[in-house]
């Protein structure tokens, strides 16, 4: 019988990973990381959870350590925040090149400099071009529930997952939790089989150089030079769409709850104007939409789930109706805008959607994001559309830009 | 035939055809590394010239199982392995971190340590031929004052080699041994003991690099020899704290044989801006570490 | 679930002359005198050194030596390391009697 217990989201992130069985941990703490992995120490000295924890001296390390215990066959999990998801960031490259199913939790927080140890999402977006899946979590309950459904997906298409959450916010805040049933879990998630052979009754050499070009092995077949084996992992990419609605549907039917796959919408149907944005600041913008609707301005928001693979079916789908968008990012590439701007604006090319967009830069450095900031924002971008002012450069919401 | 002879695993574990240099110093280590170690071994190494010699995808020259790693990250890799395998419930196999000069006293010290200091079951080998060679003779922190590489083209290398085998005696490891390719049956042998230790074990083997160092392929073997015969190499092993000497150097030590070092200097190009001054300090720097070892080693 | 593919990661698998013919990278050749080679002399398991100290591991300790020519490259460690003075390092392309 699932049971509810009030968590943080490091709480509900470390209960993840244990009801995963995951074989091998390698954490090191940064703040707002750092309870998953004290909890998970308890968990595994403790005698509740059957792992080896290595007490590594870098996020570095700790990839690195996921990486080849991944390739030996073992499941593993990390998690980390900002500079530390920074640290490790050749070895993200090298994770999902290597094509391993590890689950990472990335508790989002601003990089430096300067410091910050607050909530923006800067950290994981500029890892997007890494080849992880990322699943952005709106609460504690989609935080256990998207670390397993992660091992699902990532064991089934071999391609990491990062699981991001809003530092302070998510994994500091207290929720009420299911707690999913431990015997279902294990239903959930079949064994994990690797692909690769780390063993010497097969003796191979897993990750060396490769040629531009493709070439013969000894036997005459021809192998894959570079580019192939990369191409495999965009292939792979693509079709990691469909496992991951799928393993969202079977999730819901196995403990009744649906986090809505690649986007999930709110009071959209109806909806003139979408606020849209990733984790947290997408739930804040529907109490925004409420205070709007309560204008009579019928807002809506589309949350956006997975970033990796980017939804562009889903998010043509999503603003094919409405008549103008508002985003608001905890993020930006420096130099230009939004990347989920960028992103959207992509995915509308080539169609008849023809939206202004406006984009809102907010959050960053965890200045607090207010609902009723996201409505004025809202209030003020339609009045600047309808003057005509259909793409603005991003505006900065609540910071001193003069 | 020879196993008799020499006492070692006949077995050749690298095969005909592979991609190091005429002459390697570190082909001929690692012919002898894996005799000791045998089939039931998985080695992990970072971007260097053993990724060469293990050759570009698909076929490899070696027929053990290996899993290459980046630059900074073999320790850590090694430790994954050992943890992935742990649990696994497979604890028959021996897991090998090797990794250059430059991926242990340089990108890679940090991992190592780290990988010591939480007594990983594991052996890591740093090859050391004193640069960065696989990127063609840069200098790198082992690399001993007075030598040229292409960072140190006209005044030489300024600094005295770093210190490793120190430092990693700090780390108070169940076993530390310095080897050659000059002395296989030596090296052989601490490999073979080594690999039926528990914990970490640290083993540094002194490659001569004829590219590298500025000296004919068919010199390999002489160098290495010179490198011993004068005390710039020391071979011993550190079992529980306590030292040994071995082989060559057990032998000048009991005989007080030890050749000057202008003997091993005066064979390589890299050297061949060496000043006097630099001399000076190399002959008194080899000859301190020399007596502390025959110290260490009678006490 | 998701049928795996075959080689969805680099994967390479052991084989002869990864490298190509590496003899092809020699510019002198090892040759061997019977005559002045101790375990030749001995009829029996000797010496060997150029066995032992061979990079490549392509000489055979047989009485006589052989050396895998397709692979040797020419390195000279054996005939500088043989203390009968037994091989000979001779030019490619020279006939050596």
């Amino acid at each position: 019988m699932a049971e509810v217990q009030i968590m943080t989201g490091n709480q509900a992130a470390a209960l993840g990973a244990k009801l995963s069985h995951v074989q091998v941990v390698a954490a090191y703490p940064i703040t707002p990381q750092t309870s998953v992995t004290e909890i998970l120490s308890q968990f595994i000295e403790g005698g509740e959870l059957k792992a080896e924890y290595i007490r590594v001296e870098s996020e570095h390390t700790a990839l690195t350590v996921c990486i080849s215990a991944s390739t030996v066959g073992a499941r593993v999990f990390t998690s980390t925040s900002s500079q530390g998801l920074l640290y490790m960031h050749e070895q993200l490259h090298w994770a999902a090149g290597s094509r391993l199913p590890i689950v990472m939790c990335c508790v989002n927080r601003g990089v430096g400099a300067p410091w910050t140890i607050f909530n923006d999402q800067q950290d994981s977006i500029s890892q997007r071009d890494t080849g992880w899946i990322q699943i952005y979590c709106r609460d504690n309950q989609e935080i256990i529930d998207s670390i397993i459904q992660g091992y699902r997906i990532a064991e089934a298409m071999y391609i990491p997952v990062m699981i991001c959450y809003d530092g302070f916010v998510m994994s500091h805040t207290m929720m009420p939790v299911e707690i999913p049933d431990a015997e279902l879990v294990s239903n959930f998630l079949p064994p994990y089989k690797p692909h690769t052979i780390l063993s010497p009754e097969t003796p191979m050499n897993i990750n060396p150089v490769l040629f531009p070009w493709r070439r013969a092995n000894a036997e005459g077949v021809l192998c894959d030079g570079y580019m192939e084996m990369r191409y495999k992992l965009q292939k792979a990419l693509g079709e990691s769409r469909d496992v991951i609605v799928a393993a969202g549907q079977a999730f819901a039917g196995a403990f009744g709850r649906d986090h809505g796959g690649m986007v999930w919408h709110y009071k959209t149907d109806d909806a003139e104007v979408i606020l849209t944005g990733m984790g947290s600041v997408a739930t804040e913008a529907t109490t925004a939409a409420d205070m709007l609707r309560e204008e009579g301005i019928n807002a809506g928001v589309v949350g956006i789930r997975v970033f990796r693979p980017f939804p562009k079916e889903e998010v043509r789908e999503a603003f094919r109706k409405t008549k103008a968008v508002v985003i608001f990012e905890k993020g930006i590439s420096y130099g230009y805008e939004g990347a989920l701007c960028s992103e959207l604006k992509a995915a509308f090319y080539g169609t008849d959607i023809r939206l202004p967009v406006h984009n809102y830069v907010v959050g960053l450095g965890g200045r607090d994001v207010k609902a009723r900031e996201l409505a004025e924002a809202v209030r003020s971008s339609r009045d600047a559309i309808a003057s005509g002012d259909t793409e603005p450069a991003p505006k900065w919401l609540n910071c001193f830009t003069e | 035939m020879p196993e008799n002879l020499f006492k070692v695993n006949i077995e050749e574990y690298v095969l005909p055809g592979q991609r190091a240099c005429q002459g390697c110093g570190l082909s001929l280590a690692y012919r002898y590394i894996l005799k000791a170690l045998r089939e039931n071994t998985i080695l992990t190494f970072p971007a260097c010239c053993l990724t060469v010699l293990h050759g570009l995808y698909p076929m490899t020259s070696v027929t053990v199982p290996t899993l290459n790693n980046t630059f900074a990250s073999t320790a850590a890799s090694a430790a994954g392995i050992v943890a992935g395998l742990n649990a696994l419930d497979r604890t028959d196999i021996t897991v090998v971190a090797i990794a250059g000069d430059g991926g242990t006293f340089d990108m890679g010290i940090q991992a190592l340590s780290g990988a010591v200091e939480r007594g990983t079951d594991f052996i890591y080998v740093c090859y050391d031929n004193e640069g960065y060679m696989n990127t063609g003779t840069q200098r790198s922190s082992a690399t001993p004052m007075g030598a040229l590489t292409t960072t140190t083209p006209v005044l030489t290398k300024q600094q005295p080699k770093k210190d490793m085998l120190r430092i990693m005696e700090a780390h108070d490891l169940p076993y530390l041994a310095t080897a050659s390719p000059a002395y296989p049956i030596d090296l052989y042998d601490k490999f073979v003991k080594a690999k039926r230790i528990k914990g970490s074990r640290y083993m540094q083997i002194a490659v001569p690099c004829p590219p590298g160092w500025g000296y004919a392929p068919k010199d390999t073997v002489r160098i290495g020899r010179l490198a011993v015969e004068t005390g710039v190499v020391v071979l011993f092993e550190i079992e529980d704290g306590k030292l040994r000497l071995t082989g060559r150097s057990k032998t000048m030590a009991d005989k007080g044989n030890k050749l000057p070092v202008i003997n091993y200097i005066e064979r390589q190009g890299r050297f061949r801006k060496m000043s006097i001054e630099q001399l000076r300090q190399f002959q008194r720097w080899v000859d301190v570490r020399w007596n502390e070892y025959l110290k260490r080693a009678e006490g | 679930m998701k049928k795996k593919d075959a080689s969805i990661s680099a994967m390479a698998t052991p084989a002869v002359g990864e490298a190509g013919k590496t003899g092809d990278w020699r510019d002198m050749r090892p040759v061997h005198d019977p005559a002045k080679c101790i375990p030749c002399i001995k009829k029996k398991a000797a010496c060997f050194l150029c066995w032992l100290y061979c990079p490549e591991g392509v000489i055979k300790a047989t009485i006589p030596i052989e050396i895998n020519l397709e692979y040797c490259k020419g390195c000279g460690i054996c005939a500088e390391e043989c203390p009968g003075k037994a091989i000979t390092m001779v030019n490619e392309g020279e006939k050596h009697g």
